[in-house]
């Protein structure tokens, strides 16, 4: 009987918390590997509109970025409501795509440089007479792969 | 004799990993990046003389969306919902209508059978400046669904398998015999601008 009844009260072993920054340290690489830095500050509302033959986009570092939109509003006090389009962080017009287009290209890789794809980043309100403009610029600077941006719809 | 170094206190490791790990959450975004795949045609060049391209007008459909996001299809307006079944037919000519477009019997490489009929229809997408933006993007998905859809039909008959689950030289065959040929006019202005 005394052999299940041994000795007083036991103490409760500490958990060992070693093993907890591994498991930190898994969730961060995780984060690191699946996630993107967010480089530019959006300036502009978009919304994309929905499409459901979206394909995904591989080699987002190839990747340069137009967004058009109206402003946000702490951007309308200066900028108004109108559709505008945004490259990097400040409000352009379709005049300077020609020099964004140029930097970003020179950004990449020689190798790398077939395969940029401009992204058109734009919301869903905005109309097409924008877009167009966009679209004849690239046109005008070779940048001839191009992808509309959109969401997939909700299920 | 060497002293004995003391264990090094680790329990505050996790936490630093913690602050690392907040500070990539708050920094980066998810990679979940969409949309619709598109080549531009290149800029003309203005010294090269306009060559007179005859396309022969059975073999072209043009989609035109006007600034109140109505669509003429051919020569009615059809609704979205309508688009893809109009587009799917002309471009797969089941009857060999003489209105619709004619078929090239080309040789594909790889493909078992040696050579296919494949369909020499253009889909010429016009839109006006008032257009919006959802409208449009709406239409492009139908084409791009019919075309797929297409594509879909070909690979089950053939290889008894969806588009999507060919492998890479499969999908070059299908792609061949089922072309994706829309082509995005020179931009109009008719419509009030906006």
């Amino acid at each position: 009987m005394s052999r299940f009844k041994k000795g007083d009260k036991k103490e409760m072993p500490g958990i060992t918390s070693s093993s907890l920054s591994d498991i930190v340290f898994m969730l961060l690489f995780f984060f690191m590997v699946t996630t993107q830095m967010r480089d530019t500050e959006q300036k502009v509302k978009i919304t994309t509109p929905e499409a459901s033959e979206v394909v995904k986009l591989e080699r987002k570092d190839l990747n340069a970025y137009i967004n058009i939109g109206s402003p946000t509003l702490q951007y309308q006090q200066a900028y108004g409501t109108d559709a505008r389009i945004q490259l990097n962080d400040s409000f352009r017009t379709t005049d300077d795509i020609r020099d964004f287009i140029a930097a970003e290209r020179d950004s990449k890789s020689e190798a790398d440089r077939q395969l940029m794809t401009v992204s058109i980043k734009a919301d869903q309100d905005v109309r097409m007479g924008i877009v167009t403009d966009v679209k004849q610029e690239l046109r005008r600077c070779s940048a001839l792969k191009i992808m509309y941006s959109a969401r997939k719809p909700a299920k | 004799m060497a002293k004995k170094t003391p264990a090094i206190n680790s329990s505050s490791t996790a936490d630093i990993a913690f602050l690392l790990l907040c500070y990539f959450l708050m920094t980066t975004t998810m990679g979940s990046h969409f949309g619709l795949s598109r080549r531009l045609p290149p800029m003309p060049d203005p010294n090269q003389k306009i060559e007179d391209q005859k396309v022969n007008r059975r073999n072209i459909i043009v989609v035109k969306i006007n600034s109140a996001d109505r669509i003429l299809a051919g020569t009615d307006a059809i609704d979205v919902s309508q688009l893809k079944d109009k587009i799917k037919e002309f471009l797969s000519n089941p009857a060999n209508d003489p209105n619709l477009p004619e078929k090239e019997v080309k040789e594909i490489e790889g493909y078992s059978k040696g050579t296919y009929p494949v369909s020499k229809g253009v889909i010429s997408l016009q839109n006006d400046r008032g257009t919006s933006y959802q409208a449009y993007i709406a239409v492009q998905n139908e084409l791009v669904k019919a075309v797929n859809e297409l594509r879909d039909d070909f690979s089950t008959k053939e290889f008894g398998k969806k588009y999507s689950l060919l492998d890479e030289d499969q999908q070059k065959i299908v792609r061949d015999c089922v072309p994706q040929n829309i082509s995005e006019a020179e931009p109009k202005d008719v419509g009030k601008r906006r």
